[in-house]
C-alpha cells in the first residue's frame, strides 16, 4: 500500500527487523532519511561496551557510491583533496572533498577495490556533486546505498567475535585494510575501520544478507558481551577518538546559507589530507591561496579543568575576548578527562595558556555559570595500543 | 618547447583578430591559429555560386565598436561601408509596408498609423537614453562582485550613477522596463501590429526568446547601445561583405606583427603546473606560449580544448549550464535579378526588410522552437547587399542574405534531412511578398545551427556563444569566475562573443580581453 508522502515514515534499514525489537527505549534519530537507533536502552551501558567488550552498530544508512571505469582513479583524485595514487587496492582512506572555494562539502572513506574501482562512503547524499565532478571523465558513478548493508563491530573483543565466526584471516588486517569473504554464497567485505578509535571491523554485504550476518554476529558475540549500540554511545566514543562530524563540528559548505560558514581542510585541522603535488583537484587554487594567506581559524582538541561537560560553550582569551566555541564536549570516563572539540580563531588556536571556557551548569534546574581554564590538547584523546596493534591484542 | 610567442590566440574570428591586433600593437609576439582555411569565423564571406559573394552568417553591422575602428585604423586596412543608416522595412502582406529608421517618422508610418507616428520619436529617445546607460560598459571589464578590488567597485558605482543620472522618473521607468518583455512594452506604446512586430524582432533576434519572454527588453536595449557608421542604433553594410571586415582586422593584426595561420585547428590548450603552456593542433604540432587567449566559445574552450580536469566542479557546472541553443538559420541566395516586392519602393529595396508582421506572429514562430520544430511561419530579416555593392554579384545579378528565425539547433528531425524542406519554407515565406523570387534563384544555401556548430565550432550553433540575456551578461558572462576575461587557469583568457559584452560583430570583447591580458601578463 502506498502512502501519501506527508505520511511516509522514515525509511527502514535492512536491519530494522533486528534493531527495532532491541530498541527497548524506543529512542530513534534520523539519518539520511532512515530511522536510526539513538539509544537501545542505556547510553552508558552501550558506551562501556564499546570500550570493554564488543558492540554492533547498524551502519546501513551510510551512503555508498561505486566509482568505476578507466578514469576512476583520476576522478577520485580530482574529487578529494588527498592523494589516492598511493592508495593500494585493498586499502581504505579517510578523505574530504571541497567546493570551488576550498570549503569542505563532506568527509568520508574511500575503499579501493581495484585499479579502476572504488567505493566512497559518506554520511550524507552527494550523487549530484559526484556526477558533476565526473564531467569530462570516463567514469561510472552509481549510488549503491540501498543494495549494500553495513554493520560495524567495535570494541576490544571484536576480533574474538570475528574469530568465532571463523574469519581468522582478519588477524592480519591492519587499520584501513580490507579483505573479502564469501558469506551465505555472496561476497562480503570486511574492513578494519570504525568511528570509535578502538579495535573494530566494518562488514559490507548485500542488503538481503544483512539480517543473517547480524544474527550470526550476535550469536558469536554472546560469550564476549556483545551489545548493539545507538548513535549516542557512538558519538561519545568518536569524541574520545577526536573525530569531527559535519553539521556538528562544522557546517558543510553545501548546507551553509552564510557564505562565511564554510570551512577548509586547513581550518578543520586536516592539513595532512591536502596534497598540492598531485595535480589539480576541486578547490586546489582556493586552498593554495588560503595556505599563503594563512587560515582564519582551526578546529582543536581541548582539555578543560573540572568535570562539567562544556557543551556549546564559548571560549575566551582572558576573561572577556571571545575567540571561539566548543562544538563537541564530554566528560571522558575512559580518559578521566574533561575533553572537547572546538573551533578557535587565529591566532588563539596556538595559545598555550589563558584560554577559558564558559560552561553553563544545570544543578537541578538551577543554572550556574562556571569559567573553567582549558588548554589545547592533542587528538585523539584516547589512543589505546589495541587500536592499531596487528595482530589484534588478546582481550 | 621554447616559446616563440607571448600570446597564442585560438580562433581567428573578429574578436580573436581584434584581440591579436591590440596585443601585437602593444609589442606582444602574437600567433593566431584558425581552424578554417581563412580568417573570419562567422564574420566571413562565402561564394555561393561563381561570382556571387555573400556574408556567410552575420550580414549587418550594428555594433562594431568605434573605438576598435579608430584604435586599429581599420579604415586604412580596408574597412568601408557600402551603405549606412539603412532603413528597416516592415513588410506587409497587403503591400502597405512601413519604413522605420531610428526616430525618423517616415511618410509610410504616418499613413499606416498616425498614433504610432506620434509615439515613435518619444519611444525611441527614451530607449536610446536607456541604451546610453549600458553603452559605456561595453568597453569596460565587468566588475567582480564581492571580493573585488577598487576598480570593480568603481565600475559598479559608475553603473549605478549612470542609472541614477537618468533622473528620478526615468530611473524608475528604466528599472521597471529592464526585466520586462518587449511585447508588453510595445503594446504600451504602439497600436500597429506591423510596427510592433518589426520593433520586437530586435528584442529576440539571435536569442532563444519570444517577444513575450521576460528580459527581451534588455536584449533590445543592448542592441540599441551599439552604433554603426557613427550613429547609435543604426544599421550598415560593410563593403565587400562581412568578410571584408575580418580581412581588415587581419590586415591590422599582421601590420602590427601578429602571425596568422589558417588551416590550423587547435585540438588542445595545454597546461603545466597549473598554468597554460601553449596549444596542440589536431595535427599534433605544438606551439608554446605563456598566455593563451581563446576566441572559441566558453564551452568549447573549457570543456573540449582545456578539459574539465583543470577546473573546479562548480565552475564546470556553470559552463555546462550555459544557455546556448541556436535558434537562427541563414539563407543565402544567388539571384539572376532583383526580386520585386509588391508595393515596395525601389529606394527601400536596399533596406533591411523584415517579415515579422505582429507580436503574435513572432510568438507563434517562437512556439515551435520550444518543442524542437522550426517555425511554420518564420520571422525573416532580408538584405540584398548587392544593391549597394556591385562587387558581390555579376552585373545585373544579385545576392540575397536572410536571417530566418526560429530554427532550433535541437530539431526533432535531423537537420540534414530537413534542410531542403526548410530552405523551401524560407524561400516561400519571402515569396509571399516577392512572388517572382523562386524563379530568380540561381543557387541557394542554408546555414542551419547544426552547420554553425560543425563548420564554425560554435556550441549549439549559437551566434553569440550563449544567449545575450540578463542572466548571462556583464559580470555573469559567460559565468562568474571567468567574467573578467581571465579564467580560473592562470594564463588562459577568453576573448570571444561568450565573454562580455557578447556577440553581434562588436569586437569589443576582443579589445577588452587584450587590455586585460596586457594588464595581467608581463612580456616574456
Amino acid at each position: 500500500m502506498t502512502q501519501p508522502p506527508y505520511k511516509a515514515p522514515l525509511l527502514e534499514s535492512p536491519l530494522h527487523s533486528r534493531t527495532a525489537p532491541l530498541c527497548l527505549g524506543n529512542e530513534w534519530t534520523r539519518w539520511g532519511g532512515y530511522a536510526s537507533v539513538d539509544t537501545y536502552l542505556n547510553t552508558e551501558h552501550e558506551y562501556f561496551a564499546i570500550r570493554n567488550a564488543a558492540t554492533l552498530f547498524d551502519l546501513s544508512p551510510m551512503r555508498k557510491y561505486r566509482v568505476s571505469g578507466p578514469d576512476a582513479a583520476r576522478y577520485v583524485s580530482r574529487l578529494v583533496t588527498r592523494d589516492v595514487d598511493g592508495l593500494r587496492p585493498g586499502r581504505v582512506a579517510y578523505a574530504v572533498w571541497c567546493d570551488d572555494l576550498g570549503k569542505v562539502l563532506d568527509d568520508g572513506t574511500i575503499f579501493r577495490f581495484g585499479p579502476d574501482e572504488f567505493r566512497i562512503c559518506s554520511q550524507e547524499r552527494h550523487l549530484c556533486w559526484f556526477l558533476d565532478c565526473a564531467i569530462g571523465y570516463d567514469v561510472n558513478i552509481e549510488d549503491v546505498s540501498e543494495r549494500i548493508a553495513a554493520i560495524s563491530l567495535q570494541g576490544p573483543r571484536s576480533f574474538k567475535v570475528v574469530q568465532a565466526l571463523g574469519l581468522n584471516d582478519c588477524r592480519t588486517l591492519k587499520p584501513f585494510d580490507m579483505t573479502h569473504f564469501d558469506f551465505d554464497g555472496g561476497p562480503m567485505t570486511i574492513s578494519r575501520t570504525g568511528f570509535t578509535g578502538d579495535l573494530g571491523y566494518e562488514f559490507w554485504l548485500a542488503s538481503e544478507k544483512a539480517v543473517s550476518l547480524w544474527d550470526r554476529l550476535m550469536e558469536a558475540g554472546q560469550a564476549y558481551g556483545i551489545r548493539p549500540i545507538g548513535s549516542r554511545a557512538l558519538d561519545l566514543a568518536r569524541i574520545e577518538a577526536g573525530f569531527i562530524v559535519p553539521l556538528v563540528d562544522f557546517m558543510p559548505a553545501g548546507e551553509a546559507l552564510r557564505p562565511s560558514r564554510g570551512r577548509s581542510p586547513f581550518e578543520l585541522g586536516l592539513d595532512w589530507l591536502v596534497d598540492f603535488g598531485k595535480g589539480h583537484f576541486v578547490g586546489r587554487r582556493a586552498l593554495l591561496a588560503e595556505k599563503e594567506r594563512g587560515r582564519g581559524r582551526r578546529v582543536v582538541g581541548l582539555d578543560i579543568a573540572g568535570n562539567k561537560p562544556a557543551r556549546d560553550a564559548l571560549i575566551y582569551a582572558g576573561r572577556s575576548k571571545q575567540v571561539g566555541a566548543v562544538t563537541s564536549a564530554m566528560w571522558s570516563p575512559t580518559c578521566k578527562r574533561n575533553i572537547a572539540i572546538a573551533t578557535l580563531d587565529r591566532p588563539y588556536d596556538t595559545m598555550t595558556e589563558g584560554l577559558w571556557v564558559e560552561i553553563y551548569v544545570d544543578k537541578e534546574r538551577k543554572w550556574e555559570k562556571a569559567m573553567a581554564p582549558c588548554r589545547i590538547a592533542a587528538r585523539p584523546f584516547f589512543k589505546p595500543p589495541r587500536r592499531s596493534a596487528t595482530p589484534p591484542l588478546d582481550y | 618547447m621554447s616559446a616563440a610567442f607571448d600570446v597564442i590566440v585560438v580562433g581567428g574570428g573578429h574578436n580573436g583578430l581584434a584581440c591579436a591586433a591590440y596585443l601585437a600593437k602593444a609589442a606582444r609576439r602574437v600567433l593566431v591559429l584558425e581552424a578554417a582555411s581563412d580568417v573570419g569565423g562567422a564574420a566571413a564571406n562565402r561564394e555561393i555560386a561563381p561570382g556571387f559573394t555573400v556574408s556567410a552568417c552575420a550580414h549587418l553591422l550594428h555594433s562594431l565598436h568605434p573605438k576598435v575602428i579608430a584604435d586599429l585604423d581599420l579604415t586604412r586596412h580596408g574597412l568601408s561601408l557600402s551603405a549606412s543608416d539603412i532603413p528597416t522595412v516592415a513588410l506587409d502582406t497587403g503591400g502597405k509596408h512601413v519604413v522605420l529608421r531610428r526616430d525618423q517618422v517616415m511618410e509610410s508610418l504616418t499613413a499606416h498609423s498616425a498614433a504610432d507616428a506620434a509615439a515613435l520619436p518619444a519611444f525611441y529617445r527614451r530607449f536610446m537614453s536607456y541604451a546610453a546607460v549600458l553603452q559605456p560598459f561595453l568597453t569596460a571589464v565587468p566588475p567582480r562582485l564581492g571580493g573585488g578590488g577598487r576598480q570593480d567597485r568603481l565600475t559598479l558605482i559608475k553603473l549605478a550613477w549612470a542609472v541614477r543620472k537618468l533622473g528620478r522618473q526615468e530611473m524608475r521607468e528604466f528599472l521597471r522596463v529592464i526585466g520586462m518583455n518587449v511585447a508588453d512594452i510595445l503594446e504600451e506604446a504602439f497600436e500597429s501590429d506591423l510596427v510592433k512586430g518589426a520593433l520586437a524582432l530586435d528584442g529576440v533576434l539571435g536569442t532563444s526568446f519570444g517577444p513575450r519572454s521576460p528580459g527581451s527588453v534588455f536584449t533590445l536595449l543592448y542592441r540599441l547601445a551599439g552604433e554603426a557608421g557613427g550613429l547609435r542604433g543604426a544599421l550598415a553594410h560593410p563593403r565587400g561583405g562581412m568578410g571584408s571586415l575580418t580581412q581588415a582586422l587581419a590586415s591590422a593584426a599582421r601590420a602590427s606583427g601578429a602571425e596568422i595561420r589558417c588551416g590550423a585547428p587547435v585540438a588542445r590548450i595545454l597546461a603545466e603546473e597549473d598554468r597554460t603552456s601553449g596549444v596542440e593542433l589536431r595535427s599534433g604540432e605544438r606551439f608554446a606560449a605563456p598566455t593563451v587567449v581563446s576566441n572559441a566559445d566558453p564551452r568549447v574552450t573549457f570543456l573540449s580544448l582545456l578539459g574539465a580536469e583543470h577546473l573546479d566542479t562548480g565552475f564546470v557546472r556553470r559552463v555546462s549550464n550555459l544557455r546556448q541553443r541556436g535558434l537562427v538559420a541563414k539563407l543565402n541566395l544567388a539571384l539572376d535579378g532583383l526580386p520585386s516586392f509588391a508595393g515596395l519602393k525601389e529606394a527601400d529595396m536596399g533596406g533591411r526588410l523584415v517579415i515579422a508582421p505582429g507580436i503574435d506572429y513572432l510568438e507563434r514562430a517562437f512556439n515551435h522552437s520550444k518543442y524542437g520544430e522550426y517555425s511554420e511561419h518564420p520571422a525573416v530579416e532580408i538584405t540584398i547587399p548587392s544593391i549597394h555593392d556591385r562587387s558581390l554579384a555579376p552585373e545585373g545579378k544579385h545576392v540575397l542574405s536572410a536571417v530566418v528565425q526560429y530554427a532550433p539547433y535541437d530539431l526533432k528531425r535531423n537537420w540534414d534531412d530537413a534542410r531542403e524542406a526548410f530552405t523551401d519554407l524560407a524561400v516561400e515565406t519571402i515569396a509571399a511578398y516577392a512572388p517572382d523570387l523562386p524563379r530568380r534563384i540561381l543557387a541557394r544555401q542554408v546555414v542551419t545551427p547544426l552547420d554553425l556548430e560543425r563548420d564554425y565550432g560554435m556550441t549549439g550553433g549559437h551566434w553569440h556563444h550563449g544567449d545575450l540575456a540578463l542572466d548571462q551578461l556583464l559580470m555573469l558572462r559567460p559565468v562568474p569566475g571567468a567574467a573578467q576575461y581571465a579564467t580560473p587557469l592562470p594564463g588562459l583568457y577568453l576573448c570571444g562573443a561568450g565573454a562580455h559584452p557578447g556577440g553581434g560583430v562588436m569586437a569589443a570583447a576582443g579589445r577588452n580581453a587584450a587590455r586585460q591580458v596586457m594588464a595581467m601578463e608581463g612580456v616574456a
